[in-house]
């Protein structure tokens, strides 16, 4: 692995720590228990191409620095943009009004709440540098796009595809964090998403059908698009053939399905069943009346049967490309890695500073983010991740001891209940499988079950040789909403006796 | 607030310097000047807030070349005068960098001036919460008296835009949003375990929401889910509230582009040998009837409540929306007239790729041409000819299928089974799938519309007025045992 980067320079000769100590010694005149300070700026650039050509680009980059306060036993928070010491300091001046506002809300309630964080030693001077290799803000804008036309032209050759459309999305997010107990961090990340969907059209029949990449996005640089890491070329070669396959389909007859899932589909099924409802702000009801809550509830923790005994999940902010990976969280807590699933049974929850304290947990597991300056720290996703058997099978090793099933690949539609336990799913391409053996694709499959159900029906998980990193940069939560990169890595799995649709007849055709 | 702003970095005039120091062939800058406050609450207590201030300026340079017309686009938030030239420049370099862009059109000229554009910007802040937070600490007070909890959020935030071009254009839009969103939750005893009910608002400015009159309604509801039925999936006579139906016609109109479906990509394009008109409009289905009834789905910038933008503001060009398409006028649009596929959206550039008119999105969403029945009225005629299935809102909502338009999601905080024009008790929640342009051909009643917040989508499109639509067999696919 290269050495890692520098932080960015610029970002550096901004006046951090000056606006840091103007921003907490207001607070902490004006009485805060706690106060902290985050500078961020963060630069978000994505290039469109219509059949090879650019249809729409950007370039954004926001800068500004939030103050949060714990005072009165209320939360305040304001956001500003002025980089002097004055508006830091004002900015603070807000965040003490607002926890003022907050106080008088809980007492006209009767309520006698108040927010305690848990603790966290303190980090001080700490930098760090995700790990890439070509900031992709150091290649040339013509480069992106003429790569992603070039790869748009390659699939326009071939034949049966009528279009091609290609994304390409780039963030460097950096931050400065500071805090009234001696912390102060400095990060920098960077990650990004290509994608290339190619289209077929029947112009007699109507019938028209898409298939898209299956490279996910990560927590890596220009090199990703490169340096053969990831199998473009291949990919983008057979990415014809499977929809022109796909086209010729027949459509699944509903029912009941032996089904092995690819780490590319599986992935979002994890987001949605496991990540999500192990997140223990919303197991407590503080998103219940936006994202929802969740089943696997508080006081289930250390006995709730999640899934089958070959279920093992962790929590992570450690891993190399992930898109939750980082140095210290939004509230300075250190990157850490722990059990949410243990043998099928729940065992730990993402966690913040005031869950933690909340719910007698000794210490945050790091899992506090904001999007951007002007938003609040909450409790958002790390990378979640099943485990691959240590000794497990390859992915044909599963197909081959399923006599009547369906092999999913590639993710595509998703929805899942406000309590996490009914989900739908599509994905890019579903393959019959019958006596062992893939017998061609099948079109309109969604399949849909509840959460524990789900999990509990898993007989078989791939090996290490089966783990994929796949993820996504939109995960929404929280009001105001915020937006979310996670990774979430897992082998291949076979789950038994699950309910297949066909979405044709679903529409009623 | 403007007393603190430097002269020379007031909004007009930060727009004016950059168009100054543009060197390119043409240049457009937008600055947003945007203020928000919000409150959110869990359990009967506040738990986060925030206030926000701050701008965005947004440069996009035009380059003409031998092989067509180059964009750049760059935003930046924070900038202040002495920030301008690197950002003009980094568009510019940009639009050097990129190659024709598909989209170039003249930019839009005229030289119109708006009368308030060297007026300062319109702000908000927490004193637009002045009489709701108060009122909010009375609910919390009075719902835990009555063994209920609140949740939700309430949200407002003013966005000034101020529009130059160097083709003249000096426009300015001033957009209030506010949100309300209030759920009950109650533990339940017995059989009717859990309960939680929903209700939201759109409002410009927070004087017309009283969050005790909105808790008032959130009780009768809880109190409907005394008696608890379970219901097996299956196709139900169902009375979609006004919100559930924007969730669905939002996403219709957001799949609606008419370039994708001239060229065969979506639900509203036409096989090549179809019945459809072969010049303007080939390849889709314009001029097609979608409905029985006689519906009107329009947009309008003008609609009383509902006022957004006149006139185009696009930060970056995408499917349905050009860059130098900035500052084109916007006019009230029918995209379905009495039933009939009227309109597609369309940029001047897919306008003319397709032969269809001028049609941009526009920021607010109405559905008219139904009857005079509240939703209320509606119930009470539902239920005499079998059950009935009332719904309070739509979540989680994704496509399945773009051919058809298939969508799915949850219906969430209250089923209610309507008998005999009386609600008789709340039913286990449903995964629908559906298609909004099939329930549209298959709907039986529309109600009278009124303003209505799009629960699923109320972080992006908060503009909709909407009947309540009575469809006879709409499909739940499976039961969710989420409450």
């Amino acid at each position: 692995m290269p050495a890692p980067h520098a932080v960015d320079e610029t970002f550096l000769a901004l006046p951090l720590h000056a606006l840091a100590d103007a921003a907490l010694a207001r607070a902490r005149a004006l009485g805060a228990d706690h106060a902290d300070f985050r500078l961020e700026r963060i630069r978000s650039a994505s290039w469109r191409l219509r059949d090879a050509r650019t249809s729409g680009t950007s370039d954004t980059t926001d800068l500004g620095y939030a103050v949060r306060v714990v005072h009165g036993g209320a939360w305040g928070f304001a956001s500003g943009v002025d980089l002097t010491m004055d508006a830091a300091a004002r900015v603070a001046s807000q965040a003490v009004a607002m926890a003022k506002l907050s106080a008088k809300v809980i007492r006209a309630a009767g309520s006698d709440e108040r927010v305690e964080l848990a603790d966290e030693p303190a980090h001080p001077d700490r930098t760090w540098v995700s790990s890439y290799e070509i900031n992709p803000f150091d290649v040339a804008d013509a480069d992106k796009s003429g790569l992603l036309a070039e790869w748009s032209a390659r699939l326009l050759a071939a034949e049966g595809v009528a279009h091609a459309d290609a994304a390409l999305l780039t963030v460097q997010e950096n931050k400065f964090y500071a805090d009234s107990a001696g912390t102060s961090t400095t990060q920098q990340r960077v990650r990004l998403h290509p994608q290339l969907t190619a289209v077929a059209v029947d112009p007699a029949s109507g019938d028209f059908d898409s298939m898209r990449t299956l490279a996910p996005p990560v927590g890596c640089g220009w090199e990703y698009l490169t340096d053969g890491r990831y199998d473009w070329d291949g990919e983008l070669a057979r990415l014809p053939e499977h929809l022109a396959e796909k086209m010729r389909a027949p459509g699944v007859e509903a029912g009941t399905y032996d089904l092995v899932v690819d780490p590319s589909n599986l992935w979002l099924t994890i987001h949605e069943s496991i990540g999500h409802a192990t997140e223990l702000d919303r197991a407590l009801g503080y998103e219940a009346a936006y994202a929802g809550t969740s089943f696997a509830t508080f006081d289930q923790l250390g006995k709730l049967a999640y899934g089958s005994e070959i279920m093992n999940v962790t929590g992570d902010r450690t891993a190399e490309h992930g898109l939750a990976t980082i140095g210290y969280d939004d509230e300075g807590v250190a990157a850490q890695s722990w059990d949410l699933i243990k043998d099928g049974t729940l065992v730990g929850y993402q966690l913040d500073r005031r869950i933690a304290q909340l719910t007698g947990f000794a210490r945050s597991n790091g899992c506090a983010y904001a999007d951007s300056p002007g938003h609040v720290p909450v409790q958002r996703m790390a990378n979640v991740s099943l485990q691959p058997a240590a000794d497990g099978p390859s992915t044909e090793d599963l197909i081959s001891g399923v006599e009547r099933g369906i092999y999913l690949v590639g993710d595509r539609s998703w929805s899942i209940d406000m309590q996490r336990y009914n989900f739908q799913f599509t994905q890019q391409r579903a393959y019959a499988i019958r006596n062992g053996r893939l017998a061609g694709q099948l079109r309109e499959v969604a399949y849909q079950a509840t959460t524990t159900d789900f999990w509990g029906s898993m007989t078989a998980v791939g090996g290490p040789q089966t783990y994929v990193l796949g993820g996504a940069f939109n995960c929404g939560k929280a009001q105001p909403g915020q937006v979310a990169a996670v990774s979430h890595g897992c082998p291949s799995a076979l789950f038994e006796g699950v309910n297949v649709l066909n979405t044709t007849q679903e529409a009623g055709r | 607030m403007s007393t603190r702003t430097p002269r020379r970095n007031r909004p007009h005039e930060i727009v004016e310097r950059a168009l100054e120091l543009s060197r390119a062939d043409g240049c457009v800058v937008i600055a947003d000047e945007h203020s928000s406050a919000n409150l959110r609450w869990a359990g009967n207590a506040l738990t986060t807030n925030g206030v926000t201030r701050g701008r965005t300026v947004t440069v996009v340079a035009t380059v003409d070349g031998g092989r067509g017309t180059a964009s750049g686009v760059v935003s930046r938030s924070a900038v202040t005068a002495e920030d301008l030239e690197p950002l003009v420049r980094a568009a510019e370099a940009a639009a050097r960098d990129a190659g024709p862009a598909e989209d170039a059109q003249p930019l839009v000229g005229g030289e119109k001036v708006s009368a308030d554009f060297t007026e300062a910007p319109a702000e908000t802040s927490p004193e637009v919460f002045a009489a709701f937070a108060p009122a909010l600490g009375e609910s919390f007070r009075q719902t835990r008296a009555g063994g209920r909890e609140l949740y939700g959020f309430a949200h407002h935030g003013i966005v000034s835009s101020y529009l130059g071009n160097s083709a003249g254009l000096r426009l300015r839009h001033d957009q209030p949003t506010g949100t309300l969103e209030l759920n009950a939750k109650s533990a339940g005893t017995g059989a009717a375990g859990p309960r939680s009910a929903w209700t939201g608002r759109a409002t410009r400015d927070f004087t017309d929401v009283d969050p005790r009159e909105l808790d008032d309604e959130l009780a009768r509801r809880l109190g409907w889910a005394e008696r608890r039925i379970e219901l097996p999936a299956g196709r139900y006579d169902t009375l979609l509230p006004p919100t559930a139906v924007a969730d669905l016609l939002v996403y219709q109109m957001w799949s609606s582009g008419a370039r994708d479906a001239a060229e065969g990509r979506t639900v509203f394009s036409r096989p090549a040998d179809g019945n459809g008109p072969a010049g303007p409009g080939a390849g889709t289905r314009v001029g097609e009837r979608l409905c029985e009834l006689p519906l009107t789905l329009r947009s309008d910038p003008s609609a009383a409540g509902l006022e957004c933008a006149p006139f185009v503001l696009a930060h970056s060009s995408g499917d349905d929306a050009s860059v130098f398409d900035n500052g084109l006028p916007l006019a009230a649009t029918e995209w379905l007239r009495e039933g009939v596929l009227h309109r597609l959206p369309t940029t001047r550039h897919s306008a003319a790729l397709t032969g269809l008119p001028v049609a941009p999105g526009i920021d607010n969403l109405l559905l008219e041409g139904g009857g005079s029945r509240s939703l209320d009225e509606m119930v009470a005629a539902a239920g005499h000819d079998g059950p009935t299935l009332l719904l309070t809102c739509l979540w989680y909502i994704r496509e399945v299928d773009p051919a058809t338009l298939l969508l799915t999601g949850l219906t969430r905080d209250g089923v209610y089974l309507v008998e005999q024009g009386e609600v008789v008790g709340e039913v286990n929640n449903f995964r629908f799938n559906e298609s909004p342009v099939d329930l549209l051909s298959r709907a039986v009643e529309a109600g009278r519309t009124e303003r209505t917040l799009p629960r699923e989508w109320g972080d992006y499109f908060t503009r909709a007025a909407m009947p309540a639509l009575r469809v006879p067999d709409f499909n739940m696919s499976s039961v969710s045992r989420g409450v």
